[in-house]
């Protein structure tokens, strides 16, 4: 074979592993997505979202009170982290100096790179200590740390997005600054803003690890903040490394729930984002 | 970089009208900047009570804690060495086998793919990101751990059982799967970002590289992916950091076995496994805090990765085509 | 666009705080032992004492001491007695009482598909097995108590507590009366130096990892064998010589002439007595402050001591002895 041949044929299969590369990773999505929605789909019953679960080892039940108290959670983590961010990203798109804003990012990134086991962690030494208890405060707590980077870094992207010409015309028209952020550069860039939000909360809200030592976990529906609560991802990790065939149901069904929910909020988000951006650039 | 500070000019000399204005800036300013350093603050505040807290292993193992393997609660014994070892691991495996797939597909998206199949292909891979590591670990413990056991570890064992990585006991669990799931979990970021790395280099450098009568294959490896390397290293560290990090996924196929084992198909442990399953009802007080200095390791190890990752990008979006990050 | 899942949550959370004023919350945490009985004592007390609810965390016996010590929990739960250590924590404010509730066996499972005789264990041999020193399920020590048997080839895969456990006390307590070699290795711990095996917490995580693999043996309690069924178990030899199989008779045997507590029952002399017996205990506080939480308890501890004795034979648990019974009643006032 001559040597324009032979590189041919290297062209040709290389060419085709990266495909083959391709069509392995993708395909990994679809079975991950299609197992889980199979057994999660032949799983899930109207109990199981209404009901309480059942004392250990007996069938049936539900995990209602996870899916309120997750909500629970993840609303005070919204109810921290989203105006925090918010306000930091305005901070850093529109008023940060070099070095400042420098600071603000790389504490940003660090804080968004701590691994949730570890914010599991520092929740506890300064929640559950104090309080002498595990309680709903904690783990939201720790979800809204996890949120405010991510909010910040997303506020901040899509503010300086906003055309200089959007800006440039309400102050030549005498607007003070905080009347331009607020009243012209906020709304232009309010749907990536709120793309961003929504992403963030949704991955707050699978996450298991920061809970696990600060919400602990409750057989009943939650009673106050101060309570340890139950929340989904923690149900799902308990239940699948139990030895009970229905809690493996139970599994299937709550991953399913957690797996919609998590996905259908990523895709509006993205739908949302991608409309908006067409706007701005027209 | 802020907005265009077109302002009205002065330095807070003008008086009345201007002066109100000038009032609603400064409390705006003052604002955002309280809220932004709120990060500052939380970040300087989790690394000093995770300082303060181990000071009990601290003070009893000093810095032959990270060295030591001997983990044994009941007689006060801590050491760090089988987790980092297992966190490094398992997340060496699982670097090993998603850079190969991710820089491939990344290949195939950004130099072969016609622009619409790339563009739902990295949607859909994107939308992999999002998947929560519960989840991922529930499917791990229903599907992945039975094909190891069945299928894959006996395998490896019958064709490479004269390495001592693939030898021993094989009981669907362990590094290896620990190494596989965290694969999957890091293909997301590894394939987005060396794609968009890809999509940055300049079409002169292909088409000088085709116009001196390469193939399509040796100008993407020779000169394409080099120009763009930086980048892929970025990606890579990103996939890395989030690698070590992983807690539930892991968690739930690693094993729980605090020794030291060469085999991949034995169990281990990682740093943040033992946190997870140790921390609610660690015995006493050096138990808790040699869990804490456990947590306190492996974030430094995962600042100077991500550190690191983020120089990486950076420099390639700044020698890319100039546009700001 | 406001985002509408807030205002759902609000509301949840409006109409959550508004049970907090009815319902008198009180938390527990600790031993994953008896956590069937627990669980169905709470919930049976919670329908019929409306707004008492006793949540229950099982988080294994080390955790419920640790919660009980740091006051995180109002009372816990353990299969063994504190140690002299946990007993003299500066942070230990209140000395617990203990009340037992239910006795229970250990019972060593295992997961060999092809094995359908139930398999004989000694003492000698369960420790040779945790110690690392029996690896494959052929081993002649094995074979020679299982004659006819046919075992296979496989290796053994050990399954033993990652965490805190009162269970892994009272196995590793009964292993030590059996075998100098492991009296003098791991010991008798809550949580020992394992010389060999994979670790999962709670009674749950090592049942479930027995279940899901093939070739694996571990010790749990008996109901978490009961309630699944295709899990194995086997018998084990007692100190009277018999090869006795754990249920709520055998376990009875071996509390026979318990009188006070807290006591150790394994390898109890009786001909009938199952040897991995084990009482469990309620941790309470000798003083709550709070007159209401004390009154719940209280009312919850003489139910359990009377009506929910008869909750636990079906459940796979063993009811106190009489005199216990009697002693801990004596013993109720001095809850403060």
């Amino acid at each position: 074979m001559n040597r324009l041949a032979y590189r041919k044929l290297v062209n040709k299969i290389m060419l085709t592993l990266t495909g083959v590369c391709t069509v392995l990773t993708v395909s990994v999505l679809f079975i991950v997505l299609g197992y889980l929605v199979f057994n999660g789909a032949t799983s899930i019953d109207w109990a199981f979202l209404t009901q309480l679960p059942k004392p250990t080892g007996e069938t049936g039940g539900g995990m209602a009170n996870a899916i309120v108290g997750s909500a629970i959670m993840v609303g005070i983590a919204a109810l921290i982290g989203l105006p925090v961010g918010f306000l930091g990203g305005i901070y850093l798109a529109e008023f940060s100096g070099k070095t400042y804003g420098f600071l603000v990012r790389y504490m940003a990134d660090l804080l968004n790179g701590v691994p949730s086991i570890v914010i599991g962690i520092f929740a506890w030494t300064v929640i559950v200590v104090p309080m002498h208890t595990f309680s709903a405060l904690a783990g939201g707590f720790a979800l809204s740390l996890m949120l405010i980077p991510i909010t910040m870094r997303s506020t901040e992207q899509f503010l300086l997005n906003v055309p200089r010409s959007l800006r440039e015309g309400a102050l030549a028209l005498g607007a003070p600054k905080w009347k331009v952020i607020g009243t012209v550069a906020v709304p232009a860039a309010m749907r990536g803003i709120l793309t961003g939000m929504i992403l963030g909360v949704a991955r707050v809200a699978g996450e298991s690890a920061p809970l696990l030592f600060t919400a602990l976990n409750n057989e009943f529906w939650p009673t106050g903040l101060r309570q340890p609560t139950a929340a989904l991802p923690v149900m799902i990790y308990k239940h699948a490394m139990a030895p009970f065939d229905d809690y493996h149901r139970q599994a299937w069904a709550a991953g399913l729930v957690l797996l919609g929910m998590v996905l259908i909020t990523n895709v509006t988000a993205r739908f949302i984002a991608s409309r908006g951006i067409a706007v701005q650039k027209g | 970089m802020s907005a265009p500070a077109i302002t009205s000019g002065g330095t807070g000399r003008t008086k009345g009208l201007l002066l109100s204005l000038r009032g609603g800036d400064a409390i705006a300013h003052l604002v955002a900047l309280l809220f932004a350093s709120s990060v500052l603050f939380v970040t300087l505040f989790l690394v000093w009570e995770l300082w303060i807290h181990c000071a009990p292993s601290r003070a009893k193992f000093g810095l032959s804690f990270l060295f030591t393997r001997d983990w044994d609660p009941a007689n006060g014994q801590f050491g760090a060495l089988p987790f980092v070892y297992g966190t490094v691991l398992t997340s060496v495996v699982a670097l090993i086998i998603s850079v190969p797939l991710g820089v491939g597909a990344a290949i195939f998206l950004a130099e072969l793919a016609p622009h619409r199949l790339s563009e739902w292909c990295t949607f859909l891979i994107e939308l992999l990101a999002a998947v929560p590591s519960v989840i991922y670990g529930l499917i791990a413990v229903f599907t992945l751990i039975p094909l190891m056991r069945q299928y894959v570890e006996p395998f490896l064992k019958h064709t490479l059982g004269f390495i001592p990585f693939f030898s021993g006991p094989a009981f669907g669990d362990g590094y290896l799967t620990a190494g596989v799931i965290l694969a999957i979990m890091t293909f997301p970021f590894i394939i987005s970002i060396s794609r968009e790395a890809l999509l940055e280099v300049p079409r002169d450098q292909r088409e000088a590289a085709l116009a001196l009568g390469s193939t399509h294959w040796e100008s993407t490896i020779q000169v394409v992916v080099p120009y763009a390397r930086l980048g892929i290293f970025g990606s890579v560290f990103l996939g890395l950091a989030r690698a070590l990090g992983e807690t539930m996924a892991v968690t739930m196929v690693i094993g729980n076995d605090t020794n030291i084992h060469t085999s991949l198909f034995a169990r281990g442990y990682t740093i943040a496994s033992v946190i997870a399953n140790e921390f609610a009802e660690a015995s006493d007080d050096l138990h808790l805090s040699s869990l804490i200095e456990l947590g306190l390791v492996l974030f430094l190890i995962t600042i100077v990765i991500n550190a690191l990752a983020r120089l990486l990008i950076v420099v390639t979006a700044g020698r890319g085509t100039g546009s700001a990050t | 666009m406001k985002n509408p899942s807030k205002l759902a949550l609000a509301a949840m959370a409006a109409l959550s705080c508004a049970g907090v004023a009815t319902a008198q919350s009180i938390n527990a945490a600790g031993a994953t032992f008896p956590e069937f009985i627990y669980k169905k004592w709470f919930s049976d007390y919670r329908n019929a004492h409306a707004g008492i609810e006793i949540n229950y965390q099982a988080i294994g016996s080390g955790g419920g001491i640790k919660q009980l010590t740091q006051a995180t929990v109002d009372f816990g739960a353990s299969d063994r007695p504190l140690s002299d250590a946990e007993m003299a924590d500066p942070a230990l404010k209140i000395k617990p009482i203990y009340f037992p509730t239910v006795l229970g066996g250990i019972v060593p499972a295992y997961n060999l598909p092809g094995v359908s005789t139930q398999l004989k264990f000694t003492g000698e041999v369960l420790a040779g097995i945790f110690l690392g020193k029996i690896n494959k399920w052929n081993d002649p020590k094995i074979a020679e108590l299982n004659k006819g048997v046919k075992l296979p080839a496989d290796d053994i895969a050990v399954v033993h507590r990652s965490d805190g456990s009162g269970t892994t006390f009272v196995f590793t307590e009964y292993l030590a009366k059996i075998s100098p070699e492991w009296k003098a290795g791991p010991g008798v711990n809550q949580s020992p130096k394992w010389p060999t095996g994979m670790g999962q917490s709670q009674n749950e995580g090592v049942a479930g990892a027995i279940k899901q693999t093939p070739g694996s043996i571990g010790y749990v309690e008996l109901t978490f064998i009961l309630t699944n069924k295709g899990m194995q178990y086997g018998s084990v030899k007692n100190a009277a010589g018999g090869f006795i199989t754990a249920s709520v008779e055998t376990v009875t045997a071996a509390a026979a002439g318990l009188t006070t507590f807290p006591a150790s029952i394994t390898n109890a002399p009786g001909k009938n007595a199952y040897p991995i017996s084990t009482m469990t205990y309620l941790l309470i506080p000798s003083t709550i402050p709070d007159a209401k939480k004390r009154e719940a308890i209280k009312g919850f501890l003489a139910w359990a001591l009377k009506d929910g004795q008869k909750l636990a034979p079906p459940l796979g648990y063993a009811p106190l002895p009489k005199e216990v019974i009697a002693a801990e009643e004596k013993q109720l006032p001095q809850v403060k």
